[in-house]
């Protein structure tokens, strides 16, 4: 029997979309499913949106090679894909003498993985970063370090994906495989919420759930994902702007708590790190914020309580497989491979940080894999690499903001009034190629309601306008998908 | 609408609510020929439009009137002598040449010229974040002022159940609205130990309907991933930590947030006007002049107001002063003569007064106390030693405004003083 897909691909964050967007230039019949209402809701949505450079990965590891891979790849990526990114460089900061050495182990790290790394002094430091802390001793500056948009980069991908010929189902939750009757251990497609799909391979890019879907595959079952939460502050851009990417000394477990400039402008303040079971709880905690605020003050002591404009939390995938380069004892690396056991899948697992910046580079060597497994990768001829960015209302001059809104008057209303997104931006997102449906969809995609106002204004015009533009009722109009609507009933019914 | 919209005004108004419709009518009954309205929303009347509820006018025309009907005869008036506005347009730019960059869909994008500039954004309310409420962000989650849109100007219901926090004014109005339409509210909680709203607000809206109001008590945590499905509410101490053994988990589908009012200033930051942190609003003079000169403020840009009247007044102060900049009668420079807040004192607005004025007109300070004195108190203004005016209040509390007038016969005392200190102490 013909499967319906040569491949399926269980999960629609960051890896899962760049491996759906760099197998699409390939004559293959692609779905990528994601149980969400949403592409880019699970760790990708919520993370520090750093390019690393590569001096904090164990060298010899997977995440290491990864990283460095990754790192070059972003600057075509973004002008392809056409999402935000920029070279900033990032610096790890050494507050008080006792930091100070571990500049060293870093820079160490650095050479050894090999990214450019430099050392500079605490007065240059300061030169660069005033409001920096006047303790501090020293810093490790690495130019290849960077900051993105992963909301922009996760959706620009699905989307290239998409108009490559990928179908994408979303509000499809993986059940189980389905299995080969004729050969042993061959997996022959996926069933779901949705019904059954068949596929001559399956991969696994689920990220939190990357642990239980490989044990459904009966692989790696001592492989445990577990949550590890964090929290963050974003400051109002009116009140501060940090001009550099700014990492502590990092600890044993995480990179620490950094203050970063986003590409919009806002100062970024997280994350802690903190082990948890649930792998859905998002939510921000006293603990969690006094971490993050005591760890931000230590490298910005100016950072003023008063101009939080919005906390939220994310969740890492943090997995346990050893690497494997039997050289280095390291017990969190990346799974990228084919397992010997079962055949027909392709296993991604432990995607915590620098998964983001190396999603590029994973996506590339899962195509690699699949061409040593024998499949033949033939290019298509019509593989179109770029996907052209719709209008941003607020990144244009004055003169070319009239040319927008005289050949469209729906630029030329505001809805957002912190973020200045208009309404042709809106029903530009709702009609695009991954049609955004609910509210928080169009967050993503517009950077509305990420203000001081935190949507205070738009929220009613929203609600009206993805009612209009959908055909859909008020009440129907959902934040983040079902079980999620903003309204009841109308007035004058009863309660 | 303006028919014939002209490049160059000699006031623009930013902000048609209150503020701005009075700060219109009073530069064109002023002298100023040519004035402009901009305004973001579809219609004249700002943020009154979804105020159904009755207490507007009270002092301006002795009248116990709806937001509606207050703002229409504002509207009319403005429309009567002849003033141009434009609607759902957004204002995006103003720089300190008094450049105006403005878009909307009907009205395409404007680049306009202004002899003077009146400021009248109002306020926007505090939100989630800035309390940092713990928990997940569900739907359901929202502030008092978006839920009074949704049910009194878009007709729809955000909830059936409804805990609200903070004790401001549209928190406990819309408790009552809310149980008009049959919703239940639960409760309001106000990390506070006093109200932070009017308190006859209090009596009419949860007194009147049983709503019972907790003070000291806060969310300490929001329960729900889609939707919000309880809230943790706790007792506070006096440094507004959580009481251990206090917890109350209160099932409820919608949490509103009542916790104050923040004056919408940053495209008065774009022209360069400078804010004072105390009231996140401009420093003004007497006149509501800003440091830029020929941009004036009015209403709750400056700094939050309780009633709708004081707004008014402020608004035709501004308007006046905008006219006799655009018409250029304001020659010499001024001796200013600054205020500032003494004991129990958290602000004082105007931030400095020209002498002058009270050769012409009176000048009202106006201040809000930093804690609730429940007895008689007498609000003072001295020059060192010297006391230059004062009057008695039954009691004053944070929620509200105190006034205090000065007129012509002060003109002398204020010239001659140094600095003009307010404060509010028990008799």
């Amino acid at each position: 029997m013909r499967s319906e897909y040569d491949i399926i691909i269980i999960g629609a964050g960051v890896v899962g979309c760049m491996t759906a967007r760099w197998l699409s230039r390939y004559a293959l019949r692609i779905l990528l499913v994601e149980r969400s209402s949403d592409v880019c809701t699970g760790a990708t949505a919520a993370n520090s949106a750093v390019v690393h450079a590569g001096y904090h990965a164990v060298p010899g590891t997977l995440k290491a090679e990864m990283n460095i891979k990754a790192n070059p790849m972003w600057d075509l990526l973004s002008e392809e894909l056409q999402f935000g990114f920029a070279r900033t460089g990032a610096y790890i900061v050494a507050v008080g003498e006792e930091e100070r050495p571990k500049l060293d182990m870093f820079l160490d790290r650095a050479q050894k993985n090999g990214t450019p790394a430099q050392i500079i002094s605490a007065k240059e430091m300061r030169r660069r970063e005033p409001g920096l802390n006047s303790e501090v001793s020293g810093a490790l500056f690495v130019p290849a370090g960077g900051i993105c948009d992963p909301w922009g980069a996760t959706i620009a991908a699905a989307e290239n994906a998409v108009m490559n010929g990928v179908e994408l189902r979303l509000g499809t939750e993986f059940k189980d495989f389905l299995w080969s009757g004729e050969e042993a251990r061959r997996i022959v497609g996926i069933r779901t919420n949705q019904g059954r799909f068949t596929s001559r391979w399956v991969i696994n890019a689920a990220g939190l759930f990357a642990d239980e879907v490989m044990h459904k595959a009966g692989v790696r079952p001592e492989f445990r994902i577990t949550p590890r939460r964090g929290e963050y502050f974003v400051m109002d851009r009116h009140q501060i702007q940090v001009q550099n990417v700014l990492f502590p000394v990092p600890t044993a477990v995480s990179k620490g708590i950094l203050v970063t400039p986003t590409l919009h402008g806002n100062t970024l303040v997280g994350p802690n790190a903190e082990n948890i079971e649930d792998k859905t709880d998002m939510d921000v905690t006293p603990e969690g914020m006094n971490e993050i605020w005591d760890g931000g003050r230590k490298l910005v002591p100016g950072l003023d309580r008063r101009h939080v404009i919005a906390v939220f939390a994310g969740l890492r995938p943090a997995g346990n497989a050893p690497c494997l380069n039997p050289d280095v004892n390291y017990h969190h690396d990346f799974v990228i491979d084919i397992p010997e056991e079962v055949k027909g899948f392709v296993n991604l697992g432990g995607m915590e940080s620098p998964a983001l910046t190396a999603a590029p580079a994973i996506a590339e060597r899962v195509i690699g894999m699949l061409r040593d497994a024998g499949e033949t990768m033939a290019p298509k001829t019509d593989w179109n690499p770029i996907r052209p960015a719709r209008p941003v209302f607020r990144h244009l001059t004055h003169e070319k903001q009239a040319v927008l809104v005289a050949e469209d008057p729906r630029y030329g209303r505001v809805v957002c009034r912190c973020e200045y997104v208009t309404e042709g931006e809106i029903v530009a997102e709702i009609h695009a190629p991954i049609p955004a449906t609910t509210y928080d969809a169009i967050k993503r995609r517009t950077w509305l309601g990420t203000g001081r106002c935190l949507g205070g204004f738009d929220m009613p015009r929203v609600v009206d306008i993805l009612a209009r533009e959908l055909g859909k009722d008020p009440l129907e109009i959902s934040k983040k998908g079902h079980g999620s609507e903003f309204l009841f009933r109308r007035t004058k019914e009863a309660g | 609408m303006a028919k014939h919209l002209k490049s160059q005004y000699d006031v623009i108004v930013i902000g048609a609510g209150p503020g701005g419709l009075a700060a219109a009518i009073s530069a064109k009954k002023n002298g100023a020929d040519d004035v402009l309205m901009i305004d973001r929303d579809l219609e004249l009347g700002g943020i009154l439009l979804q105020c159904i509820h009755n207490g507007f006018g009270v002092e301006t025309f002795k009248e116990d009137l709806p937001g509606p009907s207050y703002a229409q005869r504002f509207v009319n008036e403005a429309r009567n002598i002849g003033i141009d506005y434009l609607l759902d347009t957004m204002v995006l730019d103003v720089t300190p040449g008094r450049k105006i960059f403005a878009t909307g869909s009907r009205a395409g994008f404007k680049e306009l010229d202004a002899k003077a500039i009146v400021i009248a954004m109002g306020c926007r309310e505090r939100t989630r974040a800035q309390i940092l409420i713990p928990g997940p962000r569900p739907s359901g989650v929202y502030t008092a002022g978006l839920a009074q849109r949704w049910v009194n100007v878009e007709g729809y219901m955000p909830g059936n159940r409804f805990v609200i926090l903070g004790s401001g004014d549209i928190g406990m109005i819309m408790a009552r609205r809310l149980t008009f339409e049959g919703a239940k509210v639960e409760r309001v909680l106000e990390v506070l130990p006093y109200l932070t709203g009017l308190s006859r607000n209090y009596v009419q809206c949860l007194q009147d309907f049983g709503i019972p109001l907790q003070l000291r008590h806060t969310v300490r945590r929001i329960i729900g991933r889609d939707r919000v499905e309880a809230v943790e509410a706790v007792r506070v101490d006096e440094r507004r930590r959580p009481v251990p053994g206090t917890e109350e988990i209160i099932p409820c589908d919608t949490l509103l947030l009542s916790v104050g009012l923040i004056p919408e200033n940053e495209l008065s930051q774009k022209a360069g006007v400078a804010l004072d942190p105390a009231t996140s609003g401009p420093y003004v003079d007497d006149g509501f002049a800003t440091n830029i000169p020929g941009v004036f403020a009015a209403g709750n840009v400056v700094h939050v107001y309780d009633l709708v009247d004081w707004v008014t007044e402020a608004g035709l102060t501004a308007g006046t002063r905008a006219a006799m900049f655009a018409r250029g009668c304001c020659n010499k420079k001024p001796d200013f003569v600054s205020t500032a807040a003494g004991q129990n004192v958290r602000y004082v607005v105007p931030h400095k007064i020209d002498p002058e004025t009270l050769t012409w007109d009176t000048v009202t300070l106006q201040m809000r106390v930093a804690q609730p004195i429940e007895e008689a108190v007498q609000v003072r203004i001295t020059d060192g030693d010297a006391v230059i005016a004062k009057k008695r209040n039954r009691y004053a509390r944070p929620g509200e405004m105190i006034s205090l007038k000065l007129r012509g016969r002060d003109y002398d005392p204020v010239r001659k003083a140094k600095e003009l200190r307010v404060s509010v102490l028990p008799l």
